[in-house]
């Protein structure tokens, strides 16, 4: 590893900069910009106790490579154990029964039925339900059970001895309703006279990945706000403006149904709960758990070896956590609770709605003067459908007003989903930006440039406008004359620099030259294990596979919990710092055995070297055989990041070739091409594999994905996979990613993540532009299907006419 | 799911003398596992006819062709005589699903499906067709539901192959141990839900479908099937279109035109069939030919033409087009449609 660490020593420094060098710091330079435009040494002042400043990838031999996936082996080969895989001695198997109507008070739960099935250990019905919102005052709504707000709300569960047994005792359950009026159309939930979902304010709190709207908000009605946010006088802004673009947007429900449902296997013992999950953070599972439960957190151990799948609906031990674990206590045998697929469709989160009007006012040079945002959503009964992050904080502009509302409606309860309110706010916002530099008849790209004040982004619109798909764009709409109009569109995401403290990591090092390294971190699809080991890869010379990652159990030191793309940018440090310092105490535990002094000895390239030249250099795992002990180790905690001073958003631009057929309503998504930035990319083809998956994620979103309700039964009409359309294989496009390195200088590694701001948030919003760019007519709601594409052209042809 | 008992059956005698009001045929169990996962099917009791080997062939004869009711939509959409004589049932059996599914499902088993609807595969909605009073597509959900001749019932016909196999004026075989063998038209195979809501076929407990027949295509047909959807991967038809013409050098001497998902019932369109007959085929005539599909064709309601419900109006633009371009691949003017699914 080269050392580019330049301590300040005291005598070559005046006083005054020692004096402003705090106590336990240095002074240090790092690599910061984008190599090939503008890298530079920028000065940063850290704990002395910090590593050596890391060079750029391209002088590093195993961070910024791209190993392969240190558990790809075993996942593809059926070898990873997720947490349905888990066996254990007595096992059972439970199964919830759930309400089959939106609204209703529950007056009596009858399970003297179920618990006669032969097979049946435990039952246990719900009197303290988690993820939707909740009455601030809870007097106005008083029930002995949940009061029952959406379809789908789990009321009590069974578990028995096979899951046929389960799922036949559960139908069981005799559930006696007092039904209520219900609506589940946001629009109609808007109106005066609507049902109302909750009779007084009502709040949810996020998760540990976010989601949950704004608490102190105004309530009306359904309508649970809004959160205002100003800067500057919008109504002199747009006096200002020489143009002025006004729309409306609307976006649709979507499910996150990952692969793998939510689920636990909860086996409750004396002293101690262990619970495996399928979550994105072991840490909020053992928090939710121990504060359920009122147990120490010691005595909570959360085991996620491999998961499948979350993108922010998998935070905290859930209903089906809590419930397993309740069942697991009272039956004194080992719980496991799966979703099935309709279960996830209706009742573990969403991403919500949109009902967006946007109006930006422009000077002639493209400057905005005012941008302002009135935003309705629906999250259902739980709220955090705001959308404004785009438009707060992508562009510079004279003033902003923006206008966020929940709307509460009787289904299930939205949360985190993959970059919150972005790829909506995104939907709107880039759009508007294209119709501007079509008024103002400027270049997309060189709007963007005039507004755009990101030099990541910068260098990602040049590498578009230098891509062969940009430079077969026609500026000019609809210039296709046959049925089908291709067309080539333009957007960018923006996102926030996430890091959660609480991420640490244990390096071990052993006699016998082995290595390993240890977190509770869950690796929810990103890579972070191949990450942990190139990073001891690259301190101890040792090669990726040959390194022992060990995660995903609380066992081990605290791990991020994986939402708002924290993972690698919070935990990579810490494990660098844990490996620096392990390396450290390996060499003063072999320095006595190699007649040297620790402070002569380095460990570079998988050798310990003297810097005197004293003694020959030895491989690493010779020298570990003379440790005095048989093990070192060290562990490692986040520290701030280095300099909040020089913070940036990040993000990335997505530009969309599309082909219509304007006769069948039909969208083929062609090429995509992605430049993106998400600091050091620590492993690129990880990096590009997040960043596929958004891309994929986000045209389905725009073209396929809607969680249908029917309006007048509140019921999903499409709990499925069947119905429910997620993009196929034939409708994922050639993507190609590229990355551009942005170092930052902010931490022992630079990492930054990549999970949210990576194709999900200006895909969709890339392909609406090129659809108007193929047809000369705005999509301005999701999906984009062919009945969505069909009524959109013959009212665009009808409008012509008439005109 | 519920509890059931299961017999395995692996000769045709064998399993018909297993059937009774009670028992429900299970062929690759596609449909039927599907229904019984989200609680609208729970039969006590299934006959397992996967393993039936003498119902798994295709077997060309001088007046056609028979195929097995347990040959895989894989195998049939690969065979290379129905590729080059009955190209619209390879077609429609290679559009079905994924394949995966079309290297299970068989034959047999795409034709006797039962309904797509999302409200009938619902088991919170009691409807209509499960012997209750009320369709809720009508003043629900409707996107993908029915223009055509509907009545009481907007579900559409699901079965691909239902669409080729009417458009070749194809035959079923239905055995049953006390009745023996009798064969029953594709276009009598389905039952209107205005004659009975609750029957969806004219199979009756007793029988089982072992074989599809097909009569030998007249010299000069050229025959095609396209269907379309929201996506291109596994989805179900929007709109398609079955079309077999018997050719005199570019004239088109009788020609059928099928749609699937238009109605409850598969069915020609007598309209576009007649806008073609006697006719060169070409984009002009093929376009008038789709437009007069939407007119109206024999009909079991009242319903003449297109009468779209709230939300499916696009298909009233959809078929026209499907049909259109389907007329001129099968007559060689057109390749493959980019857009069609499958």
């Amino acid at each position: 590893m080269a050392t580019t660490k330049v301590p300040i020593s005291t005598d070559v420094v005046s006083d005054v900069v020692a004096e402003a060098i705090p106590a336990g710091m240095e002074m240090v330079m790092m690599p910061v910009g984008i190599p090939g435009y503008t890298l530079r040494q920028e000065q940063r002042t850290i704990p002395a106790t910090e590593p050596p400043v890391l060079p750029i990838n391209a002088d590093l031999k195993f961070i910024g490579r791209s190993p392969e996936r240190w558990d790809g082996h075993a996942k593809v080969s059926g070898q990873a154990r997720y947490t349905a895989d888990v066996q254990l001695p007595g096992m059972l198997y439970a199964k919830f029964a759930n309400s089959n109507v939106p609204h209703a008070k529950v007056v009596a739960v009858d399970t003297s039925a179920a618990e006669k099935v032969p097979g049946v250990k435990g039952v246990f019905v719900i009197e303290n339900l988690l993820g939707s919102a909740k009455l601030l005052n809870p007097a106005l709504d008083v029930s002995k059970y949940p009061i029952i707000r959406y379809a789908g709300q789990p009321i009590a569960a069974v578990a028995a001895t096979s899951p046929q047994i389960a799922e036949d005792a559960a139908r069981r359950i005799k559930i006696q309703y007092e039904a209520r009026p219900f609506v589940v159309a946001m629009e109609q939930a808007r109106q005066a006279d609507a049902p109302m979902v909750f009779p007084g304010p009502a709040n949810e709190e996020g998760t540990a990945g976010g989601g949950g709207g704004a608490a102190d908000v105004p309530q009306t009605g359904n309508i649970h706000g809004p959160s205002v946010n100003t800067h500057g006088d919008v109504e002199q802004g747009f006096k200002e403006a020489d143009v002025v673009v006004e729309s409306h947007y609307t976006t649709q429900v979507q499910v996150h149904n990952a692969l793998e449902s939510h689920g636990v296997v909860a086996d409750w013992k004396p002293g101690l709960l262990t619970v495996w999950a399928s979550t994105q953070g072991t840490a909020s599972v053992r928090e939710g758990l121990a504060g359920f439960f009122r147990l120490p957190k010691s005595q909570v151990r959360v085991i996620t070896e491999f998961m499948g799948g979350g993108f922010g609906a998998k935070f905290g031990p859930g209903n089906p956590g809590v419930v397993a674990a309740a069942l697991s206590k009272q039956t004194g045998l080992p719980v496991r609770l799966m979703l099935d697929r309709k279960e996830e469709q209706l009742s573990v989160g969403n991403r919500p709605s949109s009902d967006q009007t946007l109006k930006i006012g422009a000077r002639k040079d493209g400057t905005l003067t005012a941008v302002q945002l009135v935003s309705y959503g629906t999250a259902g009964c739980g709220t955090g459908a705001g959308c404004a992050g785009p438009a707060t904080n992508m562009y510079q502009y004279d003033s902003l007003r923006t206008e966020e509302n929940d709307v509460f409606t009787n289904a299930g309860p939205g949360t985190a989903f993959r970059a919150p309110g972005h790829p909506q706010g995104a939907f709107a916002l880039e759009q508007t930006i294209d119709e501007l530099a079509e008024r103002l008849k400027m270049d997309p790209l060189d709007l963007r440039d005039k507004i755009d004040r990101n030099s990541a982004r910068r260098v990602e619109r040049q590498v578009i406008r230098e891509s062969a798909i940009w430079k077969t764009r026609n500026a000019k709409p609809n210039v296709d004359s046959g049925h089908i109009k291709r067309g080539v569109g333009v957007a960018q995401g923006v996102w926030y620099r996430n890091i959660s403290m609480d991420s640490a990591a244990e390096v071990r090092v052993h006699q016998d030259g082995s290595v390993e390294v240890l977190s509770a971190v869950q690796d929810i699809g990103g890579g972070i294990k191949t990450v942990m080991a190139q990073i001891l890869s690259e301190q101890f010379g040792v090669p990726p596979q040959q390194v022992s990652v060990k995660i995903g159990d609380t066992n081990y030191p605290v791990g991020p919990n994986s939402g708002g793309s924290v993972t690698t940018a919070s935990l990579t440090p810490a494990v660098r710092d844990a490996a620096w310092q392990a390396a450290q105490k390996f060499l003063a535990g072999v320095a006595p055995a190699l007649g040297a002094t620790p402070e002569d000895l380095v460990l570079v390239d998988g050798e310990v070297r003297s810097r005197s030249g004293k003694m020959a250099p030895i491989t690493f795992r010779r020298a570990a055989a003379k440790m005095n002990t048989s093990e070192v180790s060290a562990q490692a905690r986040r520290i701030p990041d280095y300099d909040r001073k020089a913070y940036e958003t990040y993000g990335g631009v997505d530009v969309a070739e599309i082909e219509v057929d304007v006769e069948v309503g039909l969208i083929r998504v062609k090429r995509i091409l992605a430049a993106h930035d998400c600091g050091r990319p620590m492993n690129p083809q990880q990096t590009k594999s997040q960043i596929n998956g958004g891309v994929i994620q986000g045209m389905s979103y725009a073209l396929y994905e809607d969680r249908l309700l029917d309006p007048n039964y509140g019921l999903m009409v499409n709990p499925n996979l069947d119905r429910y359309q997620i993009a196929g294989s034939r409708e994922i496009p050639q993507i190609e990613v590229h990355l551009v390195q942005s170092y930052i200088g902010q931490s022992s590694t630079d990492a930054s993540g990549i999970g949210e701001p990576g194709g999900i948030i200006a895909t969709p919003a890339a392909i609406a532009n090129a659809f108007y760019n193929a047809t000369g007519v705005r999509m301005r709601s999701l999906p984009m299907t062919p009945a969505a594409v069909l009524t959109a052209l013959a009212h665009s042809q009808q409008k012509k006419e008439t005109a | 799911m519920n509890q059931f008992s299961l017999v395995d059956c692996t000769t045709v005698d064998g399993a018909l003398s297993q059937l009774n009001d009670s028992s429900v045929v299970k062929a690759a169990g596609v449909d039927l596992l599907d229904r019984m996962k989200n609680g609208t099917a729970t039969p006590s009791r299934l006959v397992n006819i996967r393993n039936i080997a003498e119902l798994r062939g295709i077997h060309p004869s001088p007046q056609g062709v028979t195929i097995g009711a347990l040959t895989t939509l894989t195998e049939i959409s690969e065979h290379p005589l129905i590729r080059s004589e009955y190209t619209i049932l390879s077609d429609a059996c290679g559009s079905v699903a994924t394949p995966h599914i079309r290297n299970m499902a068989t034959l047999g088993g795409n034709l006797l499906q039962q309904l797509q609807c999302w409200y009938f595969r619902s088991e919170e909605f009691q409807c209509l067709r499960k012997g209750k009073e009320i369709c809720f597509a009508f003043e629900g959900l409707n996107q993908y539901h029915a223009i055509m001749d509907y009545g009481s019932c907007p579900s559409v016909a699901p079965s691909s192959s239902a669409v080729a196999l009417l458009g070749l004026n194809a035959s079923v075989e239905l055995s049953s141990a006390g009745r023996g063998k009798r064969m029953v038209a594709i276009k009598d195979l389905y039952v209107h839900p205005d004659a009975n809501p609750t029957k969806f076929n004219v199979v009756e407990p007793d029988e089982l479908l072992t074989a599809v027949v097909i009569p030998r295509p007249a010299k000069g047909t050229r025959s095609a099937y396209q269907k379309y959807g929201e996506k291109q991967s596994n989805d179900w038809a929007i709109a398609d279109a079955g079309v077999v013409l018997e050719m005199d050098g570019n004239v088109c001497r009788k020609a059928a035109i099928v749609m699937g998902a238009a109605s409850p019932v598969v069915r020609h369109s007598a309209e576009a069939e007649a806008v073609l007959a006697g006719k060169p085929i070409s984009e002009e005539t093929a376009r008038a030919a789709g437009k007069a599909a939407m007119q109206g064709g024999p009909l079991q309601t009242a319903m003449q033409g297109a009468q779209p419900l709230s939300m499916n109006a696009y298909k009233v633009q959809l078929f026209p087009v499907a049909i259109y371009r389907t007329i001129l691949l099968a007559a060689g003017q057109m390749g493959r449609d980019p857009s069609a699914a499958g």
